[in-house]
């Protein structure tokens, strides 16, 4: 354990931690958008096995590591607008058809990977990008400033977020729309527009979020993402539906699992331990959700179809 | 200061004509005309399913009319959407408010507004235009405040303040008083009355006959989808109103006998409830009904009265004080408990709290017995005992379905409440707590259900009835308690009763003080 | 007036049609996904369906797919009408398999025809316990259950993953030093019996139909399912009628939990290697059962009697990929691809088909009242009748 408590073990862990908070957070990021237009998405994980998949292949083929974070945008805002279909034009419950994309996702994504890769090939993945002068700041630049670009974009999308949803009137609207639709329609927003941008630009965000996974690891395999994306959603009632709170509990997760990974390496854990270890955030998105249970706030029309008229 | 409608005063605003609407099975507008001038009110008046909401809903492009048309200043008008219908200068205040809770009051005003800019929300103008407004037409209100924090009456004036910010030529009042004090329906009629006075029309839907009395200018009767009557206030008498509503004689007050009380079958003293979001609700409430009386609670909703109703039912925790029914202290009793002291229940919203929506008529009859013979033995369902059980409280009870087995969702709002009352009353209970019996059924069965309740009473059943209709509470109690934050107001007997008495106690201001 | 069980019983009938459609849709798509792989779809699809009802060993295989997908089915369908929803199926699976194959390592010389009972029932207990979690967490708690059974699958396969590979793992596996992740060969008293007929058909797919058959009656038939579905429409109602919500909703999931849990009873003890093994990854042994046990259930609208055909025909159907997978070379895992569309598209067309089904019922309402379309209602006349 005195392995661990050392300056330079320490920093390595923290700025790890960043790093693995950054597929939560995009993930995050973008349900808390849908949310808070009053549509839940359970695929996140599925849509983002389904980013991962293709970014890692596109990558593969083309040596690109930007055409991978395009296509895994690109894949994302596809499963966006089928998403959108389903829940708002033929209002299917949200709940199971989330599930429904969940397991296309995971079949898919082992569908073509096997099919189309079939053994696992590493690829050359993000490389980490030292931002000029604050990158040579001691320890927060090793900490902060030496990241790959998508960590950069995770984390510059929460203020980018927080104006979105409070500040532009397109945000007040998707706040409108989430809370009460009724009221919005009558008033002339379209309900339904706004969701499907909402929903758009979170499957968007989620596909991205599963490139950050896959281009990040270098590899790609079945079921890859292994519940990131439910923690995610897990996340959002964290953050009581805000982007800084999404943030602050993204980093809890990211820092969780780094610490995990370095105890692996050090050796501090193995065996037995490690399989107890494994199940730490698991553990911890259950314990969160019985803390946060309580929590008030959530948009009032979640999950629920807006017909007008009624 | 105000420029409105190019149209003079009585010019003519709006013309409806042949409006046709079909639902499966329902024929919810037959050739229907209407019109509103300029400066005028014209009141919609009919019972629930009459259609007035159907025609108002197609006026604001909420329906598409299967037939038709729509004449805005002369002009033939195609309105497909909400939008559409804004664009006409057409405003709507529906009967249940169109704000968004966690929105200012600015913010609600703007919504749906174009803006300067796409990037950036400027509501500062809105919030200075919204205090001009406010002056203006003697609505006060802080545009900074979050719509969650405002009363009742308050959240009414941002409604029209959405409109009048809009600029609306003519603008439809659904039922907007059902929520108001009668003090503040005094107000609100003054604020209505400024608004004709600048030109505009208004149409006003509502079945209180008083206040149609004394707003309207014109009224137009509806029935079964189509208009049974058109007159003005001078010409006509709430009985003939309530005529051409119903299509009959009604009597508006329930014929009662003297009844012998006996003793306190449901009494709470010094009752101590919370609310939602854990302020006090109910607050030091002393109150206790004997067998063969019932007891009015009078107020205006969301002064306590839910949360009353709940805690007696063992829903909701009592903070501190007593309930006790049937001779037994329930403070903190289950609400299975309570219900074997012979307790039932009414509730407020029957089709969340009352029914099943997706169950069928036979499930909903048996919900509260369902577990003891006949119905059921060792935990098995006995269908023929169940059928013959729930055929017999269908006829006895004057429930309208095609089937024990059809949905209960499919039935009328007025067949759903008999149903409830056929489950509830069908016990014999020794205490009912009835919570807005007739609220949102037609006069039809709203007679019906008040000859039930008095034969209750006749039965020696304590029975405490809550209300708003003040009508109601007046032609049923034999004694009258006035519920205002929390508190009682007063208790008055039957016969000092007054509209303008509880009005006063409606509105906080208690006796010594008046 | 109809009795009160032909009415029910034809409105489920109506439902079906519907639901293939959703089927031949997603089989639409999954063609359309073949040709993009450079497969054959015909090719395929034979394949498939050679593989999955050609001949009785090819029919036997697939009921023996079908058994757990169905336990799992009713058990999500149980969880369904509760208004929760289980996706906890492959983690409720886990602990029943864990359980009860702890108990026949701890006694395997009960005489057969008491261990067979004994094991089931431990494993439902094992499952009921897994599903209850979520359930209490969801009543006491708040917790939405969907992200609780998720994270409860993900911590059941640690703990399998961890039980196998330390104190269960077979000592014959240790003494060679080859360590695969399995028990020890259980004891024989426990393999459930293989049916007469030269098929590898055994007891589980019986017990898995009359599970299906046992839960009808616990919904349809029981006070307490009449508890259960009516917490699951209204709860606000159910509470005002002195129904316990929180109680329900636990028992639900107990109740789903013990249909998974015997699903893994059935998968362990009616296995070709006797034992309980993992692949060390997220799939473990279940063959995604916790997952294609919800497109059963769907598929058999909600209903546990109908889900008993569903579930044959999604057993047949992963019966049917393997065969395709060695015909043209395109991996099972498609079926999965197609089952999670088959997921939504039956959810899309429930709510149309809900739609559908309350305008019709409304129209013979009305039809049944009265000829006067215009007074729907019909109160007044009602008024009169009334006693005075």
């Amino acid at each position: 354990m005195s392995d661990f408590f050392t300056v330079s073990v320490l920093l390595a862990t923290v700025a790890a931690g960043i790093r693995l908070a950054a597929p939560f957070l995009l993930a995050a990021l973008g349900e808390t958008l849908g949310q808070r237009s009053g549509v839940l998405n359970l695929g996140v994980e599925g849509v983002m096995l389904l980013g991962a998949y293709g970014a890692y292949y596109a990558t593969l083929r083309t040596d690109s590591v930007l055409l991978g974070i395009l296509v895994g945008l690109a894949v994302g805002a596809f499963m966006g607008v089928v998403y959108g279909v389903v829940t708002l034009a033929l209002k299917a419950e949200q709940g199971i058809s989330g599930i429904g994309v969940f397991i296309f996702g995971l079949g898919l994504s082992d569908l073509l990977f096997q099919r189309q890769v079939g053994t696992p090939t590493p690829i050359d993945g993000l490389r980490d990008w030292e931002v000029p002068l604050l990158g040579g700041l001691p320890w927060i630049g090793e900490v902060l400033f030496h990241q790959n670009v998508l960590v950069y974009a995770a984390f510059l999308l929460v203020p980018v977020l927080w104006y979105l949803i409070y500040r532009t009137p397109f945000g007040m609207n998707v706040r409108a729309v989430g809370e009460t639709p009724e009221a919005a329609d009558s008033l002339g927003v379209s309900v339904n527009g706004t969701r499907y941008l909402t929903i758009l630009i979170g499957n968007s965000m989620a596909g991205l979020a599963g490139a950050a996974l896959a281009l990040e690891l270098g590899i790609f395999q079945q079921n890859l993402t292994n519940g990131h994306g439910f923690i995610a959603i897990a996340l959002v009632y964290f953050g009581a539906w805000r982007p800084a709170g999404v943030m602050a509990g993204s980093l809890v997760f990211g820092l969780v699992s780094a610490t995990v990974l370095q105890w692996k390496t050090l050796g501090i854990v193995a065996g037995t331990t490690a399989s107890i270890v494994g199940m730490f955030p698991a553990v911890l998105t259950i314990l969160v959700l019985v803390i946060v249970s309580r929590r008030t706030g959530a948009p009032s029309a979640l999950t629920r179809p807006f017909e007008r008229g009624r | 200061m105000i420029v409105v409608a190019p149209a003079g005063k009585g010019g003519m605003l709006l013309e409806m004509e042949g409006i046709t609407k079909q639902f499966p099975g329902v024929l919810a507008n037959d050739r229907v005309d209407f019109d509103v001038r300029s400066g005028e009110v014209h009141t919609l008046l009919g019972e629930n399913g009459a259609g007035k909401s159907t025609l108002m809903k197609v006026l604001y492009g909420l329906y598409p009319a299967d037939a038709g048309e729509i004449r805005l200043r002369g002009e033939p008008a195609a309105i497909g959407s909400p939008s559409d219908a804004i664009e006409h200068g057409i405003g709507m205040i529906h009967q249940h408010f169109m704000l968004v809770p966690t929105l200012t009051v600015a913010e609600n005003v703007a919504l749906g507004l174009p803006t300067g800019s796409r990037v950036r929300q400027d509501l500062r103008p809105v919030r200075k235009r919204i205090r001009e407004l406010s002056d203006a037409y003697g609505l006060q209100m802080d545009p900074e405040a979050y719509i969650w924090q405002l009363a009742v009456g308050e959240r009414q004036r941002v409604e029209i303040m959405k409109a009048i910010y809009r600029d609306v030529s003519l603008l439809i009042l659904d039922e907007p008083t059902s929520v108001l004090t009668p003090s503040e329906v005094d107000d609100l009629f003054v604020t209505l009355r400024r608004m004709t006075d600048d030109g505009r029309g208004l149409v006003f839907i509502s079945h209180k006959l008083r206040e149609v009395m004394s707003l309207s200018d014109r009224i137009t009767v509806l029935r079964g989808g189509r208009v049974t009557g058109r007159t003005v206030p001078d010409e006509t008498s709430r009985e003939d109103l309530a005529h051409m509503m119903v299509g009959r004689e009604v009597r508006l007050a329930p014929s009662r006998i003297e009844v012998e009380t006996g003793e306190v079958r449901l009494s709470m003293s010094g009752l101590n409830v919370a609310g939602d979001r854990g302020a006090p609700a109910v607050i030091d409430l002393d109150l206790a009904v004997r067998g063969g009386e019932i007891v009015g609670i009078a107020g205006v909703s969301g002064n306590g009265q839910r949360e009353l109703a709940e805690a007696l039912a063992g829903l909701r925790p009592v903070e501190s004080g007593k309930a006790a029914m049937g001779g037994a202290d329930t403070t903190d009793m289950t609400p299975k408990e309570i219900r074997r002291l012979g307790v039932s229940y009414i509730p407020e919203e029957r089709m969340r709290d009352g029914a099943i929506g997706d169950f069928s008529v036979a499930e909903n009859l048996i919900l509260v017995d369902y577990d003891s013979p006949p119905m059921s033995r060792r935990g098995f369902l006995d269908f023929k005992e169940i059928e013959e059980g729930c055929s017999d409280l269908v006829e006895r009870f004057t429930v309208k379905t095609p089937s024990l087995d059809t949905p209960t969702s499919h039935l009328s709002g007025g067949n759903i409440q008999k149903l409830i009352i056929a489950r509830e009353l069908s016990s014999d209970p020794a205490v009912l707590i009835a919570s807005q019996p007739t609220r949102g059924v037609d006069i039809g069965a709203a007679e019906y259900i008040h000859s039930v309740l008095m034969e209750r009473r006749a039965q020696g059943t304590a029975i405490l009835l809550i209300s708003e209709d003040l009508d109601e509470v007046i032609g049923l109690s034999d004694r009258i308690a006035v519920m205002f934050e929390g508190r009682i107001m007063g208790v008055l007997d039957k016969e000092e009763a007054t509209v303008g008495h509880l009005g006063l106690l409606m509105a906080g201001v208690a006796d010594d003080a008046a | 007036m109809p009795s009160l069980n032909r009415g029910r019983f034809l409105a489920r009938l109506s439902g079906p049609g519907v639901l293939v459609g959703a089927v031949l849709a997603a089989a639409v798509i999954g063609a359309v996904m073949l040709l993009a792989l450079d497969a054959n779809p015909l090719a395929g699809y034979g394949a498939l369906v050679a593989g999955a009802f050609g001949g009785g060993k090819n029919l036997a295989d697939s009921a023996l797919k079908a058994m757990p997908l169905l336990l799992v089915g009713v058990g999500i369908t149980i969880a369904f009408r509760a208004g929760v929803i289980n996706i906890g199926g492959e983690g409720q699976i886990i602990a029943g398999a864990i359980l009860s194959t702890l108990f026949v390592l701890g006694f395997p010389d009960i005489p057969r025809f008491l261990l067979i009972p004994l094991a089931i029932l431990v494993g439902a207990v094992g499952g009921a316990f897994w599903g209850g979690m979520a359930g209490a967490l969801k009543a006491y708690a708040g917790v939405n259950e969907i992200l609780s059974t998720i994270m409860l699958n993900l911590v059941a396969v640690q703990i399998l993953n961890l039980l196998l590979r330390g104190p269960l793992m077979d000592p014959g596996e240790i003494e060679r030093g080859s360590r695969i992740p399995h028990t020890e060969r259980l004891s024989g008293n426990a393999d459930l019996p293989i049916l007469p007929g030269g098929t590898r058909l055994h007891l589980g797919v019986v017990i898995a139909v009359l599970m299906a058959v046992a839960c009808y009656y616990l919904l349809f038939r029981t006070t307490q399912g009449l508890r259960l579905r009516a917490v699951g429409h209204n709860p606000h109602a159910s509470r005002y009628a002195g129904m316990s919500v929180e109680r329900s909703v636990v028992l639900a999931f107990m109740y789903s939990g013990a249909m998974c849990g015997i699903a893994g009873v059935t998968l362990v003890f009616g296995s070709l290697g006797h034992r309980l093994a993992t692949d060390g990854g997220a799939t473990t042994f279940t063959g995604a059962a916790g997952f294609n046990g919800i497109v059963a259930a769907l598929f058999g609208g909600l209903h546990p009697l109908w889900t008993i055909p569903a579930s044959f025909l999604f057993g047949s159907l992963l019966v049917g990929a393997n065969a395709m997978q060695r015909a043209v070379q395109v991996p099972a895992a498609l079926i999965l691809a197609l089952n999670g569309l088959v997921v939504v598209f039956v959810v899309a067309s429930m709510q149309a088909r809900a739609r559908l089904s309350a305008a019709a019922a409304l129209l013979r309402a009305e039809e049944g009242l009265s000829s006067d379309p215009a007074a729907p209602a019909g109160e007044t006349e009602s008024v009169r009748e009334a006693p005075p």
